[in-house]
């Protein structure tokens, strides 16, 4: 009895021609030169192959609380100004680990239900609970706790984007890592100095320009004194460089400035680096329409008094304000071409949420990544050359088939990565290597019981057709274990690691194919041309 | 040819030898594990800073040791690494070392003591540490060609040049500027005598791991093993019956022990990869013990009448070249890893060395017969003497599908 089997050949040499299109794409040139080339646009690389740096950092987020806790005393303040409720203090008790608890003291009895109603109606994000002695606690729901702290995560992961982007690493990775822990990946292929980029990323760059009341002063004490000890209302006290004559750059200065900020980083639109007219860096700015409006504004509210551009709480400059401006201004300040080039960079990625931290860093040189990939090829051909001897040497023409069938799992590995864009790390070729030797385990399945059952005196078309059949479950069952472990590595794992993961559960997956279809129509076709009597090769 | 044909070992038969050499390697593992080396966590789960440093030529460890401890370094770890051709060093500093403020500290701190031990050359650059960017930005402000308009990207692709040159073909570690001579532009090479000069070495590779990282990796990992046996044991347990499923996982776990129990021994840094290796195991190491099974079902419905001892023993012999073969064969692939896959992968690829050759033990030595014990123990509590052996419809449905 023949077979015919033209369609189960033409699946697999449609299967082989797909994937090698997946690893080459249509090559330039069929050299071996022009091959690796092609090779090498397709497959992607991990960092630990190609060199870069590898970033884990944390989002503070109990700093996106914190502004949050903020606006709200500030608006809870002014309202409780507003309808002349008076209060003893409004303060955060712990802000470092409870930002999101507000304390309110010394509320009079009589306005109690007052106080309820506007909190109700004006803070809808926040409980209210009462304490002894007219006192209260704002809680923020846990609800908006959290989605501020995802918004803080997602939004410091577009503003490191943008300032990564503008920075011309190519191909940068910039994405939520860990299992809630508001951190971030960033991988960056190529940069092996990572000390200028993580400055970068780090600065949060918030830019306001404030009122500037007093100031400036040489000591906090002399601050306080000038003012009579206290601060006036809506007004904190801030360290700036001294922007006087050049050669004291380095000492500091204090400056009375207004709590609320007339324009902030928001507002802007562009941020150029440049040099004013005294040939020293600056930075140019221009706002949106409405911050310009609102600027407008101010600073015809303003002429005559001083603004005070301020980046991260510090003071950057003082000027006077001579007319009204509309959408214009400019920092300057002690800086180098260099920092104005970065801070241009940072206003217009615009600011970071929260702060950040670092909580990993991996830097791996191109050159050691050459010599992993030098040894990784090196290892797997040894590896597969030695599977492949052995198995020719055991099981003869059998062999053939298995070699075949390695041969052509390895093509659809390599085609996937191609086609899947998914990187091939160290650990990752490790996979491969894996692969051969897990991959081979199916045939010698297989063949053994073809063997045994043609001990038992089976004629060789029913040895291959049992064989088949019986080594398919224990098959199927020593795969899905692999693949298993496989999977839960990928879900822990990270970066390296899940390479491996993928290209160990693929190959396996593969493999399914070439040790049982694969090789059973190969087996057919023997048997097809097969004499009555004569013996199988295996 | 053929392996081991129609062998007949009494396998169950060794079952004290084969309890007695899993006793002593679990609990010289287990004893290294708590009273020795305990486990030799890699940086990437204890935190920490490392430091691989290539040098042109052998590397004087004194010489390093003496300008860390000028810079202030408390007793890092300072040792040869990889094939001394290679003349590498890997420095480390302890987690307490590395500050969460300023993560970096530690590494800035090696590399100025390494620099510290070069002459001085005022206002010149190194070029062995210098990456393409800054070269490029180099050559642009000096701008030696008098390139016009694209000079950006000419200089770039010189300055990659020179990356290439120095990274596959030197190892990252030149010798002299000069060697640059033929490979970047005659006026390229001229202008960066002038101003670079190289030091006797290049940082190849640094992981800085902070604390906090550390211990959430080792909660993963822990997760993550557990998992992975949780998940054997409920897929062994859906393919067979629960007993089957408790004496491969079992087995596994014994495997994982004497695995972590050889790298506390020799105190081999477990890293992520190493853990990676061992999840892989507790997958594969699960195939021999299903080949095992698998007869061992097929056999009782086959032969009735026998003991289950000896029904064991001859589904372990007729399955034993099988069960050599696929192991042998993955354990050469994994052998060439080990030996050719470079440093690197050293630990990632031992573990899966030594965890091959545990599982198969295993599989015949373990696994099988806990079943034969478990229904010994049966009998005598219960005076019921079988072996669930009814396959389960789960496997039926799949035989017909084949």
């Amino acid at each position: 009895m023949t077979k015919n089997l033209t369609a189960k050949v033409l699946i697999i040499i449609a299967v082989l021609i797909f994937f090698l299109f997946g690893i080459f794409g249509i090559p330039k040139s069929f050299t071996p030169a022009g091959l690796l080339a092609s090779l090498q646009e397709r497959i992607h690389l991990g960092l630990d192959l190609k060199g870069g740096t590898h970033l884990i950092l944390q989002v503070q987020v109990n700093d996106a609380i914190n502004a949050d806790s903020d606006r709200a005393i500030e608006r809870l303040k002014d309202d409780l100004k507003a309808k002349n409720i008076a209060y003893a203090e409004i303060t955060k008790p712990n802000p470092q680990q409870n930002p999101e608890l507000i304390s309110i003291k010394g509320i009079p009895s009589e306005s109690i239900g007052e106080f309820r109603s506007l909190v109700a109606d004006r803070l809808p994000d926040y409980d209210l609970a009462s304490g002894p002695e007219n006192s209260f606690t704002l809680t923020m729901k846990p609800s908006i706790v959290k989605d501020t702290k995802t918004k803080a995560q997602q939004q410091a992961i577009e503003t490191i984007r943008n300032r990564i982007d503008q920075l011309g690493v190519s191909e940068p990775v910039i994405q939520e890592h860990g299992l809630g822990d508001y951190q971030i990946l960033v991988q960056l292929p190529g940069v092996d100095d990572p000390a200028r980029v993580k400055e970068i990323m780090q600065s949060t760059a918030m830019l306001e320009i404030r009122q500037a009341i007093g100031g400036p002063y040489t000591s906090e004490q002399e601050a306080m004194q000038a003012n009579g000890g206290i601060l006036p209302a809506n007004a904190v006290l801030m360290k700036g460089k001294n922007i006087g004559a050049t050669g004291q750059q380095n000492s500091d200065q204090y400056w009375i400035i207004s709590r609320a900020s007339a324009v902030s980083g928001s507002d802007l639109r562009t941020a150029d680096a440049g040099r004013d007219e005294n040939g020293r860096p600056d930075v140019k700015f221009t706002l949106t329409g409405e911050g310009g409006r609102r600027f407008a504004a101010f600073t015809g509210a303003h002429v005559g008094e001083r603004l005070a551009v301020v980046l991260d709480n510090k003071v950057m400059e003082v000027a006077t304000i001579q007319e009204q401006i509309h959408d214009e201004g400019r920092i300057t300040g002690s800086f180098t071409e260099q920092q104005t080039q970065d801070l241009s960079l940072t206003l217009r990625s615009g600011a970071l949420p929260a702060g950040i931290k670092y909580l990993e860093e991996r830097t791996v040189g191109p050159s050691l990544g050459a010599d992993s990939i030098r040894a990784g090829v090196r290892a797997a051909l040894v590896g597969m050359i030695a599977v492949m001897v052995f198995m020719l040497f055991y099981y003869k023409f059998a062999g053939i088939n298995a070699d075949l069938g390695l041969f052509l799992n390895l093509v659809i590995l390599l085609g996937f990565l191609g086609f899947s864009g998914a990187t091939l790390t160290l650990p990752g070729i490790a996979g491969v290597i894996l692969t051969i030797g897990m991959g081979v385990d199916s045939n010698v399945l297989i063949f053994e019981r073809i063997r045994e059952e043609l001990r038992h005196g089976k004629t060789p078309p029913q040895a291959v057709d049992q064989g088949f059949k019986h080594a398919w479950v224990t098959i199927v069952d020593t795969h899905v274990t692999t693949i298993v472990s496989a999977i839960i590595l990928f879900l822990f794992g990270t970066g390296p690691v899940r390479g491996f993961a993928v290209t160990l559960s693929f190959g396996l997956a593969a493999n399914l194919f070439t040790s049982v279809f694969v090789s059973r129509v190969i087996f057919d076709a023997i048997l097809n041309r097969h004499q009555r009597g004569e013996a199988l090769s295996i | 040819m053929e392996l081991f044909r129609n062998t007949n070992i009494d396998f169950l038969g060794k079952k004290w030898y084969f309890l007695a050499f899993s006793l002593i390697f679990s609990v010289a593992g287990l004893l290294s594990i708590f009273f020795w080396h305990g486990i030799p966590f890699g940086v990437d789960f204890k935190g920490g800073t490392l430091v691989y440093v290539k040098f042109a030529d052998t590397p004087k460890l004194e010489q390093i040791r003496a300008a860390m401890d000028r810079a202030g370094l408390k007793d890092p770890k300072i040792q040869r690494y990889g094939e001394a051709a290679n003349n590498e060093v890997l420095v480390a500093l302890e987690q307490r070392e590395t500050s969460e403020a300023a993560l970096d500290q530690g590494k800035n701190t090696i590399i100025h003591a390494l620099e510290s031990t070069e002459q001085a050359r005022a206002g010149k650059q190194d070029l062995n540490n210098t990456g393409p960017s800054s070269i490029q930005q180099y050559l642009l402000s000096k701008d030696p060609m008098h390139l016009g308009i694209d000079a950006a990207a000419k200089y770039l692709a010189i300055a990659q040049q020179i990356d290439d040159f120095r990274n596959k073909q030197h190892g990252g570690v030149l010798k002299s500027v000069g060697e640059l001579k033929g490979v970047a532009p005659a006026e390229v090479v001229a202008a960066m005598e002038q101003d670079f000069y190289t030091s006797n070495f290049a940082v190849r590779n640094v992981e800085i791991v902070g604390p906090q990282v550390g211990g959430q990796l080792r909660k993963q990992a822990l997760w993550a093993t557990l998992y992975s046996l949780g998940g054997m044991l409920v897929y062994l347990w859906f393919r067979f019956e629960l007993i089957y499923g408790v004496g491969a996982v079992v087995a596994c776990f014994h495997d994982t022990i004497i695995t972590i129990g050889f790298f506390s021994l020799l105190n081999k840094d477990i890293t992520l990869t190493v853990i990676a290796a061992i999840l892989t195991l507790i997958g594969y190491s699960m195939n021999d013990t299903i080949v095992v099974y698998d007869r061992i079902r097929e056999n009782i419905k086959l032969l009735r009448r026998e003991a289950l001892a000896d029904v064991v023993n001859k589904s372990i012999n007729q399955t034993l070249s099988r069960t050599i073969l696929t192991s042998g064969l993955t354990f050469l692939t994994v052998l060439s890893l080990y030996v050719f896959g470079g440093e690197v992968l050293r630990g990632f690829s031992l573990a899966l060395v030594i965890g091959i050759l545990i599982g198969t033990y295993s599989s015949i030595a373990v696994a099988a017969p806990m079943l034969v014990a478990y229904q010994e123990w049966r009998s005598h509590k219960m005076g019921r003497a079988t072996l669930p052996a009814a396959a389960s419809a789960a496997r039926e449905k799949i035989k017909a599908k084949a």
